[in-house]
């Protein structure tokens, strides 16, 4: 099969899954057994709203008219969507889109950074387990990769928060921002903005322990075989040979593991969010689902739906390029 | 070729050969047609193989030489003594240990110092070490229902893909994605807020799988991708068998061992998430639990409270330690299933070689691209 067409594929299929989803946010809102539209009525009526004006509230907060018949609400709905229109937040009164894109940049600095320094100590810890492999450093970073795969994120989170913040006063507690200094480029803003992502970033480098040990795996395959003996005995430099041989070879599966792995974070920034108090996606989301504000809860869940769709596409479609030998992808190889 | 000459000039096809089938069967070998077998084609087995012979030959395969490779490795024994010790724990532990009340002991007594309280009390005088013994339970539900759950739907939905192709994999594959896609914990979030499941372990560990079936879907259907171009299947399907059939009887019987080291995997991600959606508070409980405990620890501020520190740690040692037990089973039951640890354990072991030599062979050849 030729490379175009699977690649159309697969963006066919990423724009099929946020359908998907999408579809299923208003099947959600406006037939679960929950039902939260209903629900969203009579706590207007019970607040004194006149039954006709709360109808018309909860169209414009849900983007949904609740009198419309399902398919053309449906239509309706899905319009609105795709000109960005999320509906408008109960709890905060604006609107849905103006929530999450202020909250968005916070949790992408996060995740951008857990991401690389776990991608990172992953691989030079993993590197460094497969060159000793079988020694006391072996024996030794592979019980601590196995200690932070067992450890869940938010578990680590709550030590670095007790013991780094409460106990030992080197981070803040919580916030995501220094109060008091003025917003922009300066010194201290941005020493402040480090300083308040350090523990959630930390957090997320248990994630760094399960990469390690996947490193390890691939290098030590990779140092098993021929062609390395064959670099050996052709006279090239070691250098050459753990550069151009074993670490391109060995890093190449990791890069999808890397991006596969950004879904989870987005996942996990819910907890790590709640947990620093760090007021980005994931804490809005939450805020949401406590105050059973359902246009920014499903607004928050879509975003991060089409944020790890667009991560995982990129993942494939750059693959190819990454590793030659992945490059003719056909139907029955993933 | 007719069966007398046959019969003839092969006498030897009859007897026990020795290679054939486990000697210490021959007690029971009487040859079902009564007669003189020897074309290939009409021999039929030279022992009765009873229902217990069946079931010892399996205990064997699948129970006794496992085993004895996992005890081998170091890890293999802690990971499997954490795990017992958790299933006891839950099972007979909350039958020797009272469920705990309010104001049981003083608010907040601290660890390690009383038999009474071995690992402290709450801030309402609530038992910890009674709490997480009964939360272990719940736990233990969970985890059987949403890990049989991941991997049912798992296997059944990628087995069925990869061995129909057409447009049954099409349709199967794309549903597949779908779930691969969806970041599964706000999804699991907003199924739990939304729809009314109650305080049931059981429902509540499906739902926080509902998400994470895709990823073993996917994996198995490239594994009986390869699988359905061996030769034993192809004659399966020669001899007319139905699909139903060739897929459950002699496709997925070879993917168990992937199957049996995604069920701890698929444990340990039903545990992370209760207790993360029971912190969150997310989930409605009846019960203490591990989560609700580092909810109500998180509320009283155990986090600042040096006295209440214990409160905090308690659930969160519980937690890390099944998990750290279920990741070294999982990496020890890699290394069963690996046919080469597998063939050096026949070899050191001839009692068991013997027994498990058929399986492990068929292991061999379909297990080496796994």
């Amino acid at each position: 099969m030729a490379m175009i067409d699977w690649r159309l594929r697969r963006v066919a299929q990423a724009a099929f899954t946020v359908w998907a989803v999408t579809t299923l946010s208003f099947v959600l809102v406006r037939m679960m057994p929950g039902n939260p539209m209903g629900a969203m009525v009579r706590q207007l009526e019970a607040q004194g709203v006149n039954p006709v004006r709360a109808r018309q509230l909860v169209e414009l907060r849900l983007s949904i008219d609740p009198d419309k018949p399902i398919p053309i609400a449906y239509v309706e709905y899905m319009a609105n969507i795709f000109q960005g229109d999320l509906g408008v937040s109960t709890y905060y009164a604006q609107p849905v889109a103006e929530v999450l894109a202020q909250a968005m940049p916070w949790t992408l600095f996060v995740l951008s950074w857990s991401l690389f320094i776990s991608f990172f100590v992953g691989i030079s810890f993993g590197a460094l387990m497969a060159y000793w492999e079988g020694g006391k450093l072996d024996t030794g970073l592979t019980s601590w990769a196995i200690l932070m795969g067992s450890i869940p994120y938010y578990v680590l989170a709550f030590m670095l928060l007790i013991f780094l913040a409460y106990r030992l006063n080197w981070f803040p507690t919580s916030g995501r921002a220094p109060t008091g200094v003025p917003a922009g480029f300066n010194w201290p803003y941005i020493k402040g903005i480090a300083h308040h992502a350090a523990l959630p970033v930390m957090s997320m480098l248990v994630a760094s322990g399960v990469a390690s040990l996947g490193m390890r795996g691939n290098s030590i395959r990779v140092l098993g075989s021929d062609y390395l003996r064959v670099a050996r005995l052709r006279g090239l430099s070691d250098s050459t040979i753990s550069t151009q041989y074993v670490a391109r070879n060995a890093v190449l599966p990791m890069y999808t593991t890397l991006l596969i792995s950004i879904g989870e974070m987005f996942g996990g920034s819910v907890v790590l969010e709640q947990v620093f108090q760090y007021r980005g996606l994931g804490y809005y989301i939450l805020a949401a689902m406590y105050q059973r504000d359902y246009p920014l809860m499903m607004g928050g869940f879509m975003l991060i739906t089409i944020a790890v769709v667009i991560a995982l596409l990129v993942a494939d479609l750059t693959y190819g390029y990454v590793d030659p030998r992945a490059g003719g992808q056909n139907s029955d190889s993933f | 070729m007719t069966d007398h000459t046959d019969r003839e000039q092969n006498p030897e096809c009859d007897g026990p050969d020795g290679s054939g089938g486990p000697s210490e069967s021959t007690d029971f070998g009487v040859m079902t047609d009564g007669g003189n077998v020897s074309s290939p084609f009409d021999a039929v087995s030279q022992y009765e193989e009873t229902r217990r012979d069946r079931y010892k030959k399996l205990y064997d395969a699948y129970i006794y030489a496992p085993v004895a490779i996992v005890w081998r490795d170091w890890r293999a024994r802690i990971g499997f003594t954490i795990v017992v010790l958790y299933i006891l724990m839950g099972t007979v532990g909350t039958w020797v240990v009272e469920p705990t009340v309010v104001a049981e002991g003083p608010a907040l007594a601290q660890p390690f110092e009383t038999m009474q309280y071995p690992l402290g009390t709450d801030d309402m005088g609530r038992d910890l070490f009674s709490q997480t013994v009964h939360a272990t339970q719940e736990m233990l539900k969970m985890i059987l229902s949403g890990a049989l759950f991941t991997v049912t739907l798992g296997t059944v939905v990628g087995a069925v893909a990869g061995y129909k192709g057409g447009t049954t994999d099409t349709v199967l594959s794309s549903i597949t994605d779908v779930f691969i896609n969806i970041p599964g914990f706000p999804l699991v979030m907003v199924l739990a807020l939304l729809l009314p499941i109650g305080g049931n372990p059981y429902v509540i560990g499906i739902l926080l799988c509902v998400a994470s079936w895709g990823g073993l879907a996917r994996a198995i259907r490239s594994q009986v991708l390869t699988l359905r171009q061996e030769s034993f299947v192809e004659a399966a399907r020669a001899m007319g068998i139905p699909t139903r059939k060739i897929v459950f009887k002699d496709i997925v019987p070879h993917l168990m061992p992937f199957v049996v080291i995604n069920l701890t995997n698929a444990a340990r991600r039903v545990i992370f998430e209760a207790a993360a959606l029971y912190y969150l508070g997310i989930l409605p409980f009846e019960n203490l639990n591990w989560g609700v405990t580092l909810n109500l620890a998180y509320t009283a501020g155990g986090h600042y409270r040096p006295e209440a520190l214990h409160w905090f740690m308690v659930p969160m040692v519980a937690i890390i330690f099944i998990s750290i037990g279920l990741i070294l089973l999982g990496q020890s039951l890699d290394r069963v299933f690996n046919p080469r640890v597998r063939a050096r354990h026949e070899k050191m072991s001839a009692d068991a070689a013997e027994k498990i030599n058929d399986d492990a062979e068929t292991n061999t050849n379909t297990m080496g691209g796994l």
